[in-house]
């Protein structure tokens, strides 16, 4: 029995193995200066390059954690400061349902949302709806994080006569700051190669975009537009976005672990 | 008390503060079940007109025809569900074998860097799982997995049909990648909170290590594999990209693993931004709607199974 649990095991990261191979033998090859550099060519003309889609996962991203990151970590903070009033349940178990939710749900959520309102497709819709998938991480991360604070440091802020607003922003949320980082490092990471919920919300272009309420590219869309067409030269790319989508959420979390290191010992 | 109303006397600024902020995080707190609550709001106005228009019957029929303006959405629930049950049926035994060597079996210095690798396949996105099984995982299943299983099973109705490589089968397998982790993660963690007396009882007894996994370890901890179960299966039913990727998006309902199906994940991302009339739009939400209640109601479940197992372990160390 021993045996066959150390095959299922290996069977298991045999996926990783090949998936990462792919990534590698494939990716590797297509990926030049232009690919950073260029926008996507005209469909069937090698060249071109996935720059605007680059940029358009890190605008999102950064849309994404506008919305997501004070709300979730301000209602983080409330959850571990008043555990036990009426809103901490519902918010803790309402958290738990969001986090829960097809992504493609909240793909039509942001669509019913900004989308229809506006009557285009928008960067700030897609933004909308990664930021709401981003929200449960922060807010749970932060409230297990903020929880471990002890109760001696609240005391010795108190008793220094600071109040108890000022010891929650300026004490408490500083000395779990390097856990709250890794949450929401870990939840960015997860959002990041999101497709389902942009597909009618960012929509993707095939050009620069700075507008917000314009459509814009994203690398998880462009690479799954590629992947489906019949060219040759876009599926090469195809594999390459996705190598640098998979080393873009692997830097990310390995920057994750990184400042969960340097969190100050709380237990 | 004595303590606030001390405050309250002395530092009558720093009272107001308090709940100032105290009224600014409990706004931030409250947003979440609020945004959950807009979105629930969302969905039923704008899947309404469907809702009304097709009622139960949205359930019953086959038929889904934008053209002649019928929305049915049984083949899309069919694919949706086989697809699950087929990749729970392969990654659970899976991920228990690996749970079980995480938590038992593998040496310490083995642990971390294999729970590591776990945590990394759960951490590639849908879209590149998609990709891969576009152009490596459709071609085995096609030319190397089906012969195999036509050679051996070729008598049954599930694998009849020609080699396509798309459809049911690969979604499943694929499925079964995505979701694999999830109850790796789970069960290792509800396995390792089993408390070490209970396995030291079942090896004072003579139990062998497997025994001991078996008898004292598994039945401790089933509530919370149930729960990972339950975690793994609302993940499959949601999951959208990979699968349209590899299931063929054809609306039908065959025995067969071979043919081709569709999820409604699939065909949301399909075809919503192709609908062109509002009652296209409000059936595709209408099948959001749909999925939303299941994989709520799933995770719901899961977490309750889950909490059992914490709750036991509590009981049992008072």
């Amino acid at each position: 029995m021993a045996g066959l649990a150390t095959l299922s095991a290996l069977v298991v990261l045999a996926p990783l193995f090949f998936v990462l191979l792919f990534l590698m033998r494939t990716g590797l090859g297509a990926i030049n200066l232009e690919f950073f550099t260029a926008l996507p060519g005209p469909a069937g003309e090698p060249g071109g390059g996935m720059a605007n889609a680059i940029v358009g996962t890190m605008i999102l991203g950064a849309l994404a954690g506008a919305l997501g990151i004070p709300i979730g970590v301000l209602g983080g903070v409330f959850l571990a400061e008043f555990p036990n009033t009426r809103l901490s349940h519902a918010t803790r178990f309402t958290a738990d349902v969001m986090a829960g939710i097809p992504s493609i749900v909240m793909g039509l959520f942001a669509y019913i949302l900004v989308v229809l309102p506006l009557r285009h497709f928008s960067t700030l819709a897609g933004g909308i709806a990664l930021g709401v998938m981003l929200l449960p991480t922060v807010v749970r991360t932060t409230e297990e994080i903020v929880r471990l604070v002890p109760q001696s440091v609240r005391e010795a802020s108190l008793a220094l006569g600071i109040p108890q607003w000022r010891t929650q922003l300026s004490v408490i949320i500083p000395t779990a700051a390097a856990g709250i980082v890794t949450g929401i490092m870990v939840g960015l990471a997860r959002i990041a190669g999101e497709t389902a919920p942009l597909l009618f919300t960012a929509f993707g272009n095939r050009f620069w975009n700075w507008d917000l309420l314009k459509p814009i590219a994203a690398l998880p869309l462009q690479i799954f537009a590629y992947a489906i067409s019949p060219f040759e030269d876009w599926h090469r790319q195809a594999w390459a976005g996705a190598l640098v989508l998979v080393a873009l959420v692997l830097v990310v979390n390995v920057a994750a672990r990184y400042a969960a290191g340097r969190q100050v010992r709380l237990r | 008390m004595a303590t606030v109303i001390a405050a309250r006397t002395f530092r009558p600024a720093a009272r107001s503060g308090d709940r100032l902020f105290r009224l600014l995080l409990a706004a931030m707190a409250a947003a979440v079940p609020l945004i959950l609550g807009a979105l629930l709001v969302a969905l039923l106005v704008e899947g309404w007109p469907a809702i009304t228009r097709f009622g139960l019957t949205f359930f019953g029929s086959s038929t889904w025809d934008p053209v002649a303006r019928q929305f049915g959405v049984l083949p899309f629930i069919y694919g949706t569900l086989v697809s699950s049950a087929l990749a729970l049926s392969i990654a659970v035994p899976l991920g228990l074998g690996v749970a079980i060597f995480l938590a038992e079996l593998a040496p310490r210095w083995l642990r971390s860097p294999v729970g590591f690798l776990v945590e990394l396949l759960a951490a590639i996105p849908s879209v590149v799982f998609g990709l891969w099984g576009i152009f490596v995982l459709v071609p085995w299943v096609r030319s190397g997995l089906t012969p195999v299983l036509k050679g051996a099973l070729g008598f049954l109705p599930l694998f009849q049909g020609p080699p396509l490589g798309i459809g049911m089968l690969t979604a499943g397998l694929i499925l079964a990648i995505m979701v694999v982790p999830i109850i790796v993660a789970v069960s290792t963690e509800v396995m390792r909170a089993v408390p070490t007396a209970q396995r030291e009882a079942a090896l004072a007894l003579g139990a062998t290590r497997w025994e001991t996994t078996r008898r004292a370890v598994l039945p401790y901890a089933r509530s919370g594999i149930a729960g990972a179960i339950f975690l793994a299966l609302a993940r499959a039913l949601g999951e959208t990209m990979a699968v349209t990727m590899v299931i063929g998006n054809v609306p039908q309902i065959k025995a067969s693993l071979l043919a081709p199906g569709y999820t409604i994940s699939a065909v949301i991302a399909n075809e919503f931004t192709e609908a062109t009339y509002d009652l296209y739009v409000a059936a595709l939400i209408y099948a959001g709607i749909v999925l939303f209640i299941v994989t709520v109601l799933v995770n719901v479940v899961a977490r309750l199974l889950v909490a059992r197992v914490g709750r036991g372990i509590e009981a049992g160390r008072e």
